[in-house]
């Protein structure tokens, strides 16, 4: 480590004003920032106090709790590729398909958003900004897994340029740019984007597949009003069923959540009140169920284990720029996100899932919700200052 | 021509567009812009309506009592896209039943109430009818390139011609279904507005 810290020492020079490369400058400057907390993090004047931790730890830390999900979703890619062809597979293999499958989605998704941003780094002349770190690897995460590489490439580009450089980067974007790529991809390509091929490797490139094998995810089955095909509670809870890469299991997001919980990162208020709408939602769609529509009686808390569902209350939701920032406001628009993804989800045949919906629309709103629960406090103090 | 006269041409096609500077006439601008052929007999019609409302109006300028300027100007408005209508209608039906409602709704174009009102009911006819022409191109150009790349991009063809070849699609290349949705038009234009601020530093507000 210490020789780390002697070379970035050592080239350093050349990076400053003067300097061999510095035009360079802000590229150098995000790696050595990500490799070490640099000194400076509070005013050397002044009675000011910093947390040392900022956002490149942070956002670390996102990344650490997506890790159980990714290494989850390379093993379940491979289990169901097997299943399809009807195969036997060790562990291993399993696993190395599924790596093999997801890493490249990775990479392309990163060089393109972090390519994307040092463009216009370079232009602007700014500090490369942290936040596609998270967004790098969530992307991937909540995609199916035969997504061709150069449609990830090119809705990852046009989510960092209009989802956050036009709105001044990272801490300023007003949607979450991981569910807009998706979006995206979805409203653009949506024959890669949804149907009963896509959610298997393999699949949809017309390899073989054993009787009795279906690759339509849970949601997709429900909706078809195909209810007996659901696989049982405990393995929606493991994610042993097909889905985009990281959403299946809610075991893993769970350890995920723990993470972002113990660390402080993410909103536990978020996480519990998007659980909390599902549910009531849910809830209510079981007392108004009839026979023609066997989906509104789905029990509420499978509702909660299927689909990304539990991903996008974890990751997506608490995202702190896009999320409301009062402590009031929280409640409301997480339980909002619940609530509108299970409407989506049932009511409307054409989007099986609607989770990203609901948390894309909410972001809009959320500077609404801050603005009213703010003018709310507002009043009541004013009023309490007068009586 | 004069130099003023020629910026009353050329002002409203870059440095005083309606669609990317003024914002008007938005709604158009997303509906008929799927397709090239549709976006340039719109672009045509508006031209005529624009061109002939400011003449005549600017004819009767000094006659049309003030208080009810707005329905006088309704009327000619309303008769001259009747005509192109019908013209349509009778010359190109494909087009015209594609277009639907949209060369109807030429009437409520605020692009054309707003010349008539700002620059008709003020100056003489020739100006006038430079003053339409010139709205009208520059409503045309942003209509016809938000056109070209949502076909181009959306349907992998221009006016209706395959330009994107077999070989690319056989590759895996797929057409964008974004494009063919009315928020990528505004994307679209939201992109030439970008271009357009970032080349003409002048009409970059500071506050």
């Amino acid at each position: 480590m210490k020789a780390l810290r002697n070379y970035i020492d050592k080239i350093k020079p050349n990076f400053e004003k003067g300097g061999k490369l510095e035009k360079w400058q802000s590229v150098f400057d995000s790696f050595e920032t990500f490799l070490y907390v640099l000194g400076d993090t509070a005013p050397k004047k002044g009675a000011h106090i910093r947390d040392a931790i900022d956002m490149k730890r942070v956002m670390s830390v996102v990344v650490i709790a997506l890790v159980p999900a990714l290494l989850f979703g390379m093993w379940n890619v491979g289990e169901f590729h097997f299943l399809s062809l009807g195969e036997d597979a060790s562990f291993m293999e399993k696993f190395g398909h599924g790596f093999i499958r997801v890493i490249p989605l990775v990479l392309v998704s990163y060089i393109a958003g972090l390519g994307t941003e040092f463009v216009f780094v370079y232009i602007k002349g700014h500090e490369i900004e942290e936040g596609f770190l998270v967004s790098g690897l969530l992307i991937p995460l909540i995609l199916p897994v035969d997504v061709p590489l150069w449609m990830v490439a090119l809705a990852t580009i046009f989510a960092v340029i209009f989802g956050k450089e036009v709105f001044g980067g990272t801490g300023m974007n007003i949607v979450n740019p991981a569910l807009l790529t998706r979006a995206f991809l979805f409203f653009a390509y949506p024959s890669k984007m949804s149907g009963d091929t896509i959610w298997v490797s393999g699949l949809s490139g017309g390899e073989g597949v054993v009787d009795g094998f279906s690759g339509a995810t849970p949601l997709a089955s429900a909706a078809a009003g195909a209810m007996d095909k659901l696989p049982s509670t405990m393995d929606m809870f493991m994610g042993y069923l097909p889905g985009s890469i990281g959403e299946t299991s809610v075991l893993a997001i769970l350890i995920g959540a723990a993470i972002l919980l113990f660390t402080g990162v993410g909103s536990w208020k978020i996480m519990l009140s998007v659980f909390a709408g599902g549910f009531a939602m849910a809830l209510i769609l079981n007392v108004f169920a009839a026979d023609t529509n066997p989906y509104m009686a789905l029990p509420a808390y499978q509702h909660l284990l299927l689909g990304g569902f539990a991903f996008g209350a974890v990751f997506m939701a608490t995202d702190p720029v896009t999320g409301a920032q009062t402590e009031t406001g929280k409640w409301i628009y997480g339980f909002l996100i619940g609530f509108i993804a299970i409407i989506v989800r049932v009511v409307n045949p054409a989007y099986p899932e609607g989770v990203m919906m609901a948390i894309l629309l909410m972001n809009v709103f959320a500077p609404l919700i801050d603005h009213y629960v703010i003018q709310s406090n507002i009043k009541k103090r004013l009023k309490r200052a007068k009586a | 021509m004069s130099s003023k006269k020629l910026k009353l041409l050329s002002d409203p096609i870059n440095l005083n567009n309606p669609i990317t500077v003024q914002v008007l006439g938005i709604c158009s601008a997303l509906a008929v812009t799927v397709k090239l052929e549709p976006a340039v007999v719109l672009s045509l019609s508006v031209f005529f309506v624009l061109a002939f409302a400011n003449v005549i109006i600017s004819l009767l300028r000094n006659t049309i009592p003030s208080r009810i300027r707005i329905i006088v100007q309704l009327v000619i408005i309303a008769a001259l896209v009747i005509l192109v209508d019908q013209v349509l209608k009778a010359y190109a039906y494909d087009v015209s039943k594609q277009l639907s409602v949209f060369v109807g709704l030429i009437i409520t174009n605020c692009i054309i109430m707003g010349r008539l009102e700002a620059f008709a009911l003020g100056n003489k006819p020739w100006p006038s009818f430079l003053d339409g022409i010139g709205n009208a191109a520059g409503y045309g150009l942003i209509l016809i390139i938000v056109a070209f790349f949502r076909e181009l991009l959306g349907s992998g063809s221009l006016w209706g011609i395959q330009v994107i070849p077999d070989s690319f699609y056989n590759l895996g290349y797929e057409n964008n279904g974004f494009m063919i949705l009315p928020p990528m038009a505004l994307m679209v234009v939201a992109v030439i507005i970008w271009v357009q601020r970032s080349k003409s530093k002048e009409l970059v507000e500071t506050n």
